[in-house]
């Protein structure tokens, strides 16, 4: 019976969260703005888990998550650009199916490119890997504004567009509870505990029989497909990629989410992606049109202060329960 | 010009091991305080040259005592953030119409282009007058780090902090004036862009910043003549493709370069390999 329970502690959650935004949506007390960026947030916290799976508990300094981002919504964009149309409209079930695969497949790609990334350049440490990282995601996104001249259908710097809507609030809750629970499974098995002593001392891990390095790359390797389904996520809301979404400073947006947040803090994440999504749409209803631009006055602004007031991000070391780890309780 | 703002990346992380990406935007700041004297106080180029260093040394140093200071014991993430802060503040915040304004604006040109051409190359005298600054900012440089007592002080703090404060070296006063110097090279290098591509607007120090510290990488960073070099191959490089590539593929080719050169060699082409301690 334990089966049952553990998914009926995986719906639970699912249900209370979509739920509630499905209701009010419906009975349009919530206008559609609204639950965009709920799912904007949702999408940019399943992103941002991974990147704190790859700094935050295995301490690789990465700042190239966006270009994975940006990998997997454009893989997934082009998946169902091309198949969805063979089934027509009728058969939701088939383009359900084909877009969790295309899904599933930016997510997939996003990992193949990490892995290719990862295996020369996670030699390098600390800041050489971040700017190695960031590199990539420059190059990245020259790739990405030239993507046109080797398939059209991917736009280049005018951006793609046709892409079908497909993402609504039960798929990007549903992926965001999977995120969670596929994050503090592996967070807190065998596998995690190996990244997270190669985030405390890299050299006393190597001593106690880890293989580091192959477990550096896997934790890049998982956190970008993390970055690659959110991706296609985000793809399939917006309906329009421009490579301006998956520059460098967007890797830098997600890389304060985490921080802000607290490194290998779970519950900070989530907390802070939402925060920072609503803040950022929350300003730009409550400030006056004319005052619109002091939003990224005032944001650098609080992020400065936050960390002078609090360097280890919001949260520290505080885990709601069932993020925490069993064995240390 | 990339060498001017990579030098002072160099410097500043050298002493302080903190990637400090609001450089690139004091860069910006030097740009237009030169901008405002050159066009509303009408001052002669060196004055002009004064006021956008002294004033991109001053910013430089209240944002490390307001910034960075704090956060000098705290998680080096915490100031790697703080930095990212203080850099999108400075562009949004001076893109405000109350202070710069959001605009492009036109740089004007205090003296006549003059080209010369020499053994088939032709050189104008902006690039001559940029080659120069260069040269002289480094010999400067290599005399202030090396023949002068805040030189010492600079190379004891880098390195180990706290052991040179034993040493009676004022900390907090060296690591102010490695940002000052580093940002009144930043200002240099904001005037001569102005002058050289007569364009300005707030966000013109992001790509120049981040390219001048991937030179500063590439070269080896903490190191000054590795930042001289590195931004020397950066600009080659991304003239060349431009040329023979694609202008398109521009920004993308240095950083590919970087990869290459830090799998290579991982601490840049003069760094020093650091040993790993246990």
């Amino acid at each position: 019976m334990t089966w049952l329970k553990n998914i009926a502690k995986a719906i639970l959650p699912f249900v209370l969260l979509s739920g509630p935004v499905m209701f009010l949506s419906a009975s349009e007390i919530l206008n559609p703005y609204w639950v965009q960026i709920f799912q904007l947030a949702c999408i940019v916290a399943i992103s941002a888990l991974g990147l704190n799976l790859i700094y935050g508990f295995t301490g690789l300094f990465s700042l190239g998550h966006a270009a994975f981002y940006g990998v997997g919504a454009y893989t997934a964009a082009l998946l169902t650009k091309l198949y969805i149309g063979a089934y027509g409209d009728e058969a939701v079930f088939a383009t359900g199916a084909v877009f969790l695969g295309s899904l599933l497949a930016g997510g997939g790609a996003a990992a193949l490119l990490a892995c290719l990334v990862g295996l020369p350049t996670l030699r390098l440490t600390s800041d050489y890997l971040g700017i190695a990282t960031l590199g990539f995601g420059v190059i990245m996104k020259v790739l990405f504004d030239n993507a046109d001249s080797f398939l059209p259908q991917l736009g280049g710097a005018r951006g793609m567009t046709g892409i079908q809507r497909m993402t609504g609030v039960p798929w990007t809750v549903a992926a965001l509870v999977a995120a969670i629970l596929v994050i503090r499974n592996l967070v807190h098995s065998t596998y995690g505990r190996a990244l997270v002593a190669i985030r405390e001392d890299e050299v006393a891990a190597a001593a106690m029989g880890i293989d580091t390095f192959r477990y550096k790359v896997i934790g890049f390797t998982a956190g970008c497909a993390f970055a690659g389904v959110a991706g296609g996520l985000y793809a399939h809301l917006y309906t329009f990629l421009h490579p301006s979404t998956f520059d460098f400073l967007k890797s830098f947006d997600v890389l304060m989410i985490v921080v802000l947040g607290g490194l290998g803090n779970l519950t900070g994440t989530l907390a802070a992606s939402f925060a920072w999504v609503f803040l950022l749409e929350g300003m730009r209803v409550a400030l006056p049109p004319e005052y619109i631009e002091f939003r990224w006055v005032l944001i650098p602004l609080l992020l400065i202060v936050t960390m002078l007031v609090r360097p280890r991000g919001l949260f520290g070391v505080r885990e709601i329960p069932f993020l925490r780890n069993k064995v240390y309780r | 010009m990339y060498a001017l703002i990579a030098l002072g990346y160099t410097m500043v992380y050298g002493i302080v091991r903190l990637i400090n990406f609001a450089h690139g935007d004091v860069f910006m700041v030097g740009a237009f305080l030169a901008f405002y004297s050159v066009e509303k106080l009408h001052l002669p180029l060196p004055a002009v040259f004064a006021v956008a260093a002294g004033g991109s040394a001053f910013l430089a140093v209240v944002i490390e005592r307001v910034a960075y200071r704090p956060l000098r014991n705290a998680p080096k993430i915490a100031a790697l953030i703080t930095a990212i802060g203080v850099s999108l503040f400075l562009e949004y915040f001076t893109a405000l119409h109350q202070v710069f304004g959001p605009n492009y604006y036109a740089f004007p040109r205090p003296f006549q282009v003059v080209s010369l051409e020499i053994g088939g190359i032709t050189v104008t005298n902006i690039q001559g007058i940029i080659l120069l600054a260069t040269l002289v900012s480094l010999g400067v440089l290599q005399y202030v780090v090396h023949r002068t007592k805040v030189g010492r002080g600079m190379r004891a703090v880098s390195h180990d902090d706290v052991t040179a404060g034993l040493m009676g070296v004022n900390v907090n006063a060296v690591i102010s004036f490695t940002f000052a110097l580093g940002a009144a090279l930043a200002g240099v290098g904001g005037v001569l862009y102005g002058i050289a591509y007569p364009q300005i607007n707030t966000f013109m120090g992001v790509m120049p910043g981040l390219k001048a510290f991937t030179a500063a990488v590439l070269g080896g960073i903490g190191s000054i003549p590795g930042a001289v070099l590195g931004a020397l191959i950066m600009g080659q490089s991304e003239t060349m493709t431009t040329a023979y590539l694609s202008s398109t593929y521009r920004d993308g080719i240095a950083f590919v370069l970087l990869i290459a050169v830090l799998l290579w060699k991982p601490t840049g082409i003069l760094g020093k390999a650091r040993t790993e301690k246990v």
